[in-house]
């Protein structure tokens, strides 16, 4: 969260009303249209959306790369379009996919080289580099040509660059783009650390892993068509969509089946979760439900009353919707379906939600696409 | 992966962003320089890891030389042909390294991604370009040198010299030119995209021809003296040949070298100015219309 909140001290990223055209044939493309952020500093803030969101504009209109066609934006109180210069010395950023630099030099060489054109004197640019090379686990490819290096190594070897100049505000596009599971890990783990390290210390992510800025993120700004559709912790996007307390039980048995459930206080829905419908309960030694209650609350009165329905509780879980179910809710369609440009961007493909919520089976299948299940009661 | 090293994630401490960003003109300053240092490093360090530039750099160059060196030699022409030649030869390498290595680079960094990392980073552009050219003229002259030895040993060159501080100042004023206008085309080349290579193309053979490499640019006549007046590979070679084989007869038609050294200190400040000039406008450019960081464009 922001070590600060300080009114005195200027926000890390302030953007007022940024619109960004392209002037491409056949017509012009809006990649950003009337875009407000405000990001204190200290915090680690996430624009999540899908490719051609816009997220890849904002950042480099905030790295000074890109001006804008309309709007203000400021970097600690720096101006991206005329006082590019500050802002250059105090940020960096590191993109997926990365191929910079040159093969023919070893990572230690390359690094020392950007080390150069951040002034730090020559000695101590070497000695920063081998403490990032260590850091940032690379001791053995510290000799290595550049060329040889596998993705996951070279983006190590990214952040390693991007940490040279010990910047105070780190800009990360996309940055575990085509890396496996332990390396896109290695990564994240890093820039926390990384951060953790000075009070003050901002991050701005883009990403399309939702998963990524659900786990790194204070704040998230969903962005789909060059627009903020929606904003706020983690947990404050997931409320949007959830607006009962879904849970599953593992019972041992349940006489009078899901309907005596459905009947009790505070229950909104109840159905057999998946497997136990298809399988007809017939191989099973165990009933599993899912459960909609109207809040946590209601959960004690549903516990004591399965005494009087036969069944004890044998496993409890929640289930919490993820990002993507926020992103769906918002505009319509899943990250993987891309649309064309203008398509989607109203809401109006509602049918991808799935069931009603009134389907009996709405906690079966949305139980699917969640990504996260919270162990209560084991 | 480590978290754990001292230090390694604190380098400077600063009170605030604010801090951080308020530089001294003497860090500016050693922050250009040490990245003049900084790119040079690649091309010098490249001289030692890529030994196939023997063959293609001092190997064939030294073939198209010898092949005059018998033509002069079949002729009958003076013994300071051979001379002319040779350091016509030698000096193709700066001019090859000039068009493939600076006027191409930025295109190429651009492409490899690292131009966006140039621009976002605290120095100023210009150092990146002085960088390549140091770069540069450290392999090149290690590449000019070879020729010459070899050239000169192998045909019997024997050098004449009254004036060597004009030789050495004329010397490293074609070579500021030159890279001068290699940082001048780097700019361009980097705004006209994928036709970079056809001028590459379109530039050498021409270039070749007008700045006399192989014979005295004063045989060309009005050509010539077009070709003294904007290309500095032809006028510092001009002035170098009358320096270098002072006991000769010289053909005439050119400028006297002290004449030769003033154009080119004024080419080296018209083409560093223009190069700064350019890369502003389309830094400014880039950042108008996308063009510098946006992948699909």
């Amino acid at each position: 969260m922001p070590a600060s909140t300080d009114a005195s001290q200027p926000l890390a990223i302030d953007v007022r009303g940024i619109r960004r055209v392209y002037n491409v044939k056949p017509k012009p493309v809006v990649a950003l249209d009337g875009v407000d952020l405000a990001v204190e500093p200290g915090e680690f803030f996430g624009l999540l959306g899908p490719n051609g969101a816009g997220k890849t504009t904002l950042i480099k209109i905030l790295t000074t790369l890109l001006l804008p066609s309309e709007g203000t934006a400021h970097i600690f109180g720096f101006d991206v379009e005329r006082q590019t210069k500050q802002i250059r010395r105090i940020m960096n950023m590191v993109a997926g996919g990365e191929q910079s630099g040159y093969g023919i030099l070893t990572v230690r060489e390359q690094l020392w080289m950007f080390s150069q054109f951040y002034g730090l004197p020559s000695r101590d640019g070497w000695n920063r580099v081998d403490e990032l090379i260590e850091a940032v686990g690379m001791r053995e490819q510290a000799q290595q040509r550049v060329s040889t290096l596998s993705t996951g190594q070279r983006q190590r070897m990214n952040f390693a660059r991007g940490l040279l100049n010990d910047p105070w505000i780190f800009f990360l596009d996309e940055p575990t783009l085509g890396l496996d599971v332990s390396a896109a890990r290695a990564v994240r783990e890093l820039v926390l650390a990384w951060k953790a390290a000075v009070p003050g210390r901002t991050v701005l992510l883009t990403t399309h892993y939702m998963q990524e800025a659900d786990e790194l993120c204070d704040r998230i700004a969903i962005v789909d068509h060059g627009r903020i559709l929606a904003l706020g912790t983690p947990e404050e996007l997931k409320r949007r969509v959830q607006r009962e307390s879904v849970f599953r039980l593992e019972l041992d048995r349940l006489e009078g089946g899901v309907a005596a459930l459905r009947r009790l206080p505070g229950v909104v829905n109840a159905a057999l979760a998946a497997g136990d419908q298809a399988n007809g309960r017939s191989d099973r030694q165990t009933v599993e439900v899912n459960l909609s209650l109207v809040d946590d609350a209601a959960l004690g009165g549903v516990v004591g009353a399965l005494g009087s329905l036969g069944g004890h509780i044998l496993a409890l879980r929640k289930s919490e919707p993820s990002l993507e179910d926020v992103f769906v809710e918002l505009v319509g369609r899943g990250f993987g379906d891309e649309t064309d440009e203008g398509d989607g961007g109203d809401g109006g493909g509602r049918d991808d939600l799935g069931p009603s919520p009134d389907d009996p089976n709405v906690i079966d299948t949305t139980d699917e696409a969640r990504e996260r299940e919270t162990e209560v009661v084991a | 992966m480590s978290t754990t090293t001292r230090n390694a994630f604190v380098y400077r401490p600063t009170a605030s962003p604010q801090a951080a960003a308020n530089w001294t003109p003497r860090q500016v300053l050693m922050t250009n320089l040490r990245t003049v240092i900084g790119r040079a490093y690649p091309r010098v360090r490249g001289l030692a890891r890529e030994r196939s530039w023997v063959f293609f750099e001092i190997l064939l160059p030294f073939l198209a030389t010898s092949a005059f060196v018998y033509v002069y030699r079949a002729l009958g022409a003076p013994p300071q042909y051979i001379g002319f030649v040779v350091l016509g030869g030698a000096m193709t390498a700066f001019w090859l390294n000039v068009i493939w290595m600076m006027a191409q680079q930025l295109w190429w960094e651009k492409s490899q991604g690292n131009l966006e990392l140039y621009f976002a980073a605290p120095m100023h552009i210009m150092a990146v370009l002085f960088g390549m050219a140091f770069g540069g003229f450290v392999m090149s002259s290690t590449r000019a040198a070879a020729v010459l030895i070899i050239a000169t040993t192998l045909y019997g060159v024997s050098f004449s010299i009254d004036q060597w501080a004009l030789l050495l100042a004329v010397f490293f004023l074609t070579l500021g030119a030159l890279y001068g206008l290699g940082m001048m085309l780097a700019s361009l080349f980097l705004m006209w995209g994928r036709e970079a290579w056809h001028l590459t193309q379109l530039l050498i053979e021409p270039v070749y021809f007008v700045s006399g490499l192989n014979f005295p640019v004063g045989r060309l006549g009005v050509l010539g003296s077009v070709a003294i007046s904007l290309l500095p590979l032809a006028v510092g070679l001009d002035a170098m040949r009358q320096l270098a084989f002072a006991d000769a007869a010289y053909p005439a038609g050119t400028p006297s070298p002290l004449v030769e050294a003033g154009i080119l200190c004024v080419m080296v400040a018209v083409f560093v100015g223009l190069s700064r000039w350019t890369l502003a406008v389309l830094e400014r450019r880039a950042r108008q219309e996308g063009r510098l960081s946006v992948r699909w464009q």
